[in-house]
């Protein structure tokens, strides 16, 4: 059986993924998580037993290179998209308490 | 003006100067302007592309033309372009502009591509209609109460409508096949690594490639002989070697063939894409390749593992669109949690919130194993079963979706309905195998059908050969 997503689970979720749902949209997620993984419940009646994970796609191993410092993005063009800035940073709330 | 189908006819009649590089672009941007409602292009660099044309047109005076001089292009609006903007058709990344080439785009321009603008998309490629973009759907050109496909919708249907000659997309789970269907053209998806990555937005990482929409299987030989091959910034594209793909499609070779029969009994499959594949077996018959029907009883495993997985992917790939370095910042929050919670909940459209959050369930403490690792297990039987199956035959052939372009609208309300038109397409992404698909014939209404190739790793001269000798698009 698929556990069934509550709206505690969402909270939980939407905590965690750092978003938030109310209302109708928090009503709507609970309703879409639940019907996709009823959808996915299939898998369980295929025996993995042994199978290994398959976690890498490319067949390329270690792929190294010398470890040279290259300037390839300047301090300005860093800070070109930023939201917020000062001088050489990024602009955010104050993170250290009062 | 000729309505051109490959570059090699362009720059033919641009050495005869029969045409210049110039009346080429204006060509274009005059049908931009005038299809302006298909909503394909997010943005046109018109005074761009008519200076680039200029300049070509003067190496081609003094005999220097680049191996792409005279194609005119469009980038799916999840490659970066050095001082263009690039959005993956989201709010979250407003007004952001790309400080760097993707390698591919960069390989293109060493060969005078002329990039003429960024090509609407299903919002971080999450979608199979191009409904899910922050800047509406697109309208497919053949019927425009349709849909283009997804996600690299406005990419088939600006190649489609002849907007730009030649299109880049990406494809997860078929975001190139799948539109390139519905739009009547070729869509090649090569072998996962075969492309570097570096520049394209990530949504799953161990699925996504770079892949080509054009009118002819010449155009997507050309494009991925010049994009592909090794790339010091990106450590997992292959460095296998990089087949000289337009000298591989000729002279026509003769192949063994498996068609899955499970996919054809299926009661999901319409009609006449039944009878086009129908069709299309007994013409590999006729034209002496070796055509067989094996078993495959996976097909119901595909979604449901390729969903477990590229959420997971996804929700770790899209954690860095916090509002603080770049793109869109809520309005007004002194305090940095909610500014994340309030920037990512106004930026993000409702698929791509749904795909994070499915995402992180099956990456959440005591769902992991369940959902994910099995998934990750399926994935290697679902890659086995096909690589036997590529043991004894050259290709696998499969229809490239279940139904013909659908309705605008159509689909919009089931998440999962909306999920299984990826049922044929995610087998090759699963597996990392390189799938083209390619027009062959039309349904009751008119509406163009796209039969699909799967091979083995890195076959894609062979791949591209056979399409080759049968695709005509119109």
């Amino acid at each position: 059986m698929a556990p069934v997503i509550t709206e505690s689970t969402v909270d939980k979720l939407a905590h965690l993924a750092r978003l938030s749902f109310e209302g109708e949209s928090k009503q709507k997620i609970i309703k879409d998580l639940n019907n996709i993984l009823g959808f996915v419940e299939k898998l369980n009646e295929l025996d993995t037993e042994g199978v290994p994970a398959l976690t890498h796609i490319s067949s390329e191993i270690n792929n190294l290179r010398e470890d040279k410092v290259i300037q390839n993005i300047t301090r300005e063009d860093a800070l070109k998209n930023a939201p917020k800035k000062d001088s050489f940073y990024f602009r955010v709330p104050k993170v250290i308490g009062e | 003006m000729t309505h051109y189908l490959s570059i090699s006819e362009i720059q033919k009649d641009l050495r005869e100067k029969r045409i210049t590089c110039v009346e080429l672009v204006n060509y274009f941007l005059t049908r931009i302007k005038e299809l302006k409602h298909l909503n394909a292009f997010l943005d046109v660099y018109e005074e761009e592309a008519i200076s680039h044309a200029k300049k070509s047109d003067e190496k081609i005076k003094n005999g220097q033309m680049g191996r792409l001089t005279g194609l005119v292009m469009g980038l799916k609006d999840v490659i970066c372009y050095k001082n263009h903007p690039v959005q993956a058709s989201s709010k979250i990344l407003n007004g952001f502009h790309s400080i760097y080439n993707a390698t591919a785009v960069e390989r293109l321009l060493n060969e005078d591509v002329n990039i003429i603008g960024r090509l609407n998309c299903d919002e971080f490629a999450m979608g199979a209609s191009n409904e899910n973009s922050a800047f509406g759907h697109v309208h497919n050109f053949v019927d425009e109460t349709r849909v283009s496909g997804g996600s690299s919708g406005g990419s088939a249907v600006a190649v489609q409508a002849n907007l730009c000659h030649a299109a880049l997309g990406s494809d997860t789970g078929g975001s190139v096949r799948q539109p390139a269907s519905f739009c009547g053209i070729v869509g090649l998806k090569p072998t996962y690594s075969r492309i570097s990555r570096y520049g394209l937005i990530a949504y799953a990482s161990s699925f996504d490639i770079i892949g080509t929409l054009t009118k002819s299987v010449e155009d997507a030989a050309l494009l991925l002989e010049i994009m592909a091959g090794k790339d010091e910034y990106d450590s997992t594209v292959s460095s296998s070697e990089v087949q000289q793909y337009s000298k591989e499609i000729l002279p026509a070779k003769k192949y063994k063939i498996a068609y899955i029969k499970d996919y054809l009994e299926n009661p999901a499959i319409n009609f006449s894409i039944r009878r086009e594949t129908e069709n299309f077996i007994s013409l590999l018959k006729d034209r002496k390749h070796t055509i067989e029907g094996v078993d495959f009883p996976f097909l119901d495993y595909m979604v449901p593992t390729y969903y477990l997985l590229t959420t997971a992917e996804a929700s770790a790939n899209l954690a860095r669109y916090d509002g603080l370095r770049y793109g869109q910042r809520a309005e007004g929050i002194h305090e940095l949690e909610n500014l994340y919670k309030k920037s990512r909940t106004e930026g993000f459209g409702e698929e791509v919130k749904r795909r994070i959050m499915l995402g992180t369930f099956v990456l959440s403490e005591g769902f992991q194993d369940a959902y994910f690792t099995k998934a990750q297990k399926v994935r290697r039987v679902i890659k086995d079963k096909t690589m036997e199956i590529l043991a004894d035959y050259d290709f696998i052939l499969t229809p490239t979706t279940p139904s013909t372009a659908f309705k605008l609208g159509e689909h919009t309300q089931d998440p999962v309905q909306m999920y299984l038109q990826d049922i044929f397409t995610v087998q090759a992404s699963l597996a990392g195998i390189p799938a083209v698909s390619f027009p062959f014939g039309k349904d009751d209404d008119n509406l163009p059908i796209g039969l699909q190739l799967m091979g083995r790793e890195f076959c894609e001269g062979d791949l591209l050969n056979l399409v080759n000798q049968f695709v005509n698009c119109p």
